[in-house]
């Protein structure tokens, strides 16, 4: 039953997200902000575990790669497919998922136990459009530049590795990366990526939004945030990877 | 003017304000009293639309404010101001900003007005040239008086304060209520205090409700409780020997 009433009050406060704002200029601005604080604030995180994930990847792919048969261009082939399919729509956004849910639901979460919340209600501000919204079209807008950052980042950081432990040559990895390459993933992995980012913000504002009581709270709503986060995205890559592939 | 007719409000089976009638005048501050756990936080609560009520009417002009749309109720909010015990003020934002926030929401002001209206609501309160502090970097009574800054900047009609002296030393918090009533007196506002203050009651207490175990006790003004006779008024007002003998000494002369 509990979980009925976590649903049904999470697409009421989704429907309050999306109803008109009053003033679309002091919006731009939030979102502006909000980009700055996601996208910006997790360019360097990303960076370095895309970079050594990718070296890994390629890494663990040269030691599993011991037959003849296989081509050493099946390296720099791997290193991208696992780039592009899973680490970074996936792994990175569950990484993002604990470093911006837990923000998220901790800005909003204190803001409600400090009755800042309250004080806009009372000014008649849409207290859920004016926090909640910007936040979701931010990691909407932002989060597809950061997976592709991470995954150029992977596969350089792939092709460094490669070299620099003598696994493959710069040409065969770079031919690797080249081929058989299907475009319609990248639309998969983007997909998942937009998914994920409104899930994130979402549900970390929802836990975030219904705060009560006081730090303690807002510890145990962030806690929240980051578990539920993570496991609808595992849910949700399930699903539109079963969507893609069948 | 705001009038509350009969209203009650539930907690569960417990209730917790029980059938109170009262008329907040134009121009006055209007003070609502009581014990802690009395109910008077939950009947600001209810005449700001924040707790629903189980009954009675709560009528803004003779607008019944709980019964309006969404979109009415938005626009009596906007003529609201509202100062919070704990201020309230967006910790992320400067003085400036928290202030100018209504403006930037409600009001198509050039950014000079607005500037103009931000340094005219500091002065007012008396901080002014703190445009650019946050509000980690106020004191207590600093943050109470950049939060009435912010619940006046959009010249509101009604102005509510949520025990405004709570936390703050005798000295500051007779300048709090001090501003409160000027405040009050020349923008002409409804002005509903909640205290338990008795200070604040006697200096600027125009319009007393007392409320006991969520029910109305009695109605007055801040002079007339030093003569009152209401045996559980008495009870609060002269609960601290400090008032008793204040008690004493009045009623001598």
């Amino acid at each position: 039953m509990k979980l009925f009433f976590h649903l049904g009050r999470y697409f009421i406060l989704i429907k309050r997200v999306f109803s008109k704002p009053e003033k679309l200029s002091v919006y731009m601005k939030q979102i502006v902000h909000e980009i700055d604080n996601i996208g910006i604030g997790s360019l360097p995180i990303i960076s370095i575990i895309s970079f050594f994930m990718g070296g890994v990847i390629t890494i663990q792919a040269a030691f599993g790669f011991t037959s003849p048969i296989i081509p050493l261009y099946a390296l720099g082939f791997t290193t991208r497919e696992s780039m592009l399919l899973e680490f970074s729509p996936t792994i990175v956004c569950l990484i993002l998922a604990g470093k911006i849910g837990s923000n998220i639901a901790s800005e909003i979460g204190s803001m409600r136990i400090t009755e800042q919340i309250d004080a806009l209600e009372i000014m008649g501000i849409n207290s859920a459009g004016y926090l909640i919204l910007p936040k979701i079209l931010a990691a909407i807008f932002i989060l597809p530049f950061l997976i592709a950052i991470s995954m150029f980042l992977g596969i350089f950081g792939g092709y460094v590795m490669g070299i620099a432990t003598g696994a493959c040559n710069s040409y065969e990895f770079i031919f690797g990366i080249q081929a058989f390459f299907e475009p319609w993933k990248l639309y998969y992995s983007f997909t998942k990526v937009i998914t994920f980012a409104f899930l994130i913000t979402s549900i970390s504002s929802y836990f975030g939004y219904y705060t009560q009581g006081g730090a303690l709270e807002v510890g145990k709503s962030s806690t929240s945030a980051v578990v539920y986060s993570s496991i609808l995205i595992l849910v949700f890559n399930f699903i539109i990877t079963q969507l893609f592939f069948t | 003017m705001i009038e509350i007719k009969n209203i009650s409000k539930t907690f569960g089976d417990r209730l917790v304000v029980d059938d109170v009638s009262f008329s907040f005048e134009q121009g006055k501050t209007n003070l609502i009293i009581g014990e802690s756990g009395s109910g008077k936080t939950t009947i600001m609560k209810m005449m700001v639309g924040l707790h629903e009520l189980n009954s009675g009417e709560i009528l803004y002009d003779g607008k019944n404010f709980p019964t309006l749309q969404v979109k009415d109720k938005q626009e009596v909010r906007k003529q609201i101001g509202m100062l919070f015990q704990g201020g309230a003020l967006f910790d992320s934002q400067t003085l400036e900003e928290n202030i100018r926030f209504p403006l930037d929401m409600f009001t198509n002001m050039s950014d000079e007005e607005k500037r103009d209206r931000v340094n005219f609501c500091l002065d007012k309160v008396q901080l002014t040239n703190r445009n650019n502090l946050y509000p980690g970097e106020l004191s207590g009574g600093m943050k109470k008086r950049a939060a009435l800054a912010r619940a006046i900047s959009n010249n509101p009609k009604y102005l509510f304060c949520d025990e405004p002296n709570s936390g703050l030393d005798p000295k500051t918090s007779i300048v709090i209520d001090n501003l409160i009533q000027s405040i009050t007196h020349e923008f002409n506002i409804t002005t509903i205090v909640i205290t338990h203050d008795m200070n604040s009651v006697v200096e600027i207490g125009e319009n007393v409700l007392y409320i006991y175990k969520g029910k109305p006790w009695w109605k007055g003004n801040g002079k007339d409780i030093l003569h009152t006779t209401n045996p559980e008024l008495l009870d609060f007002v002269f609960a601290s020997g400090f008032m008793k003998e204040v008690f004493q000494a009045v009623n001598k002369k």
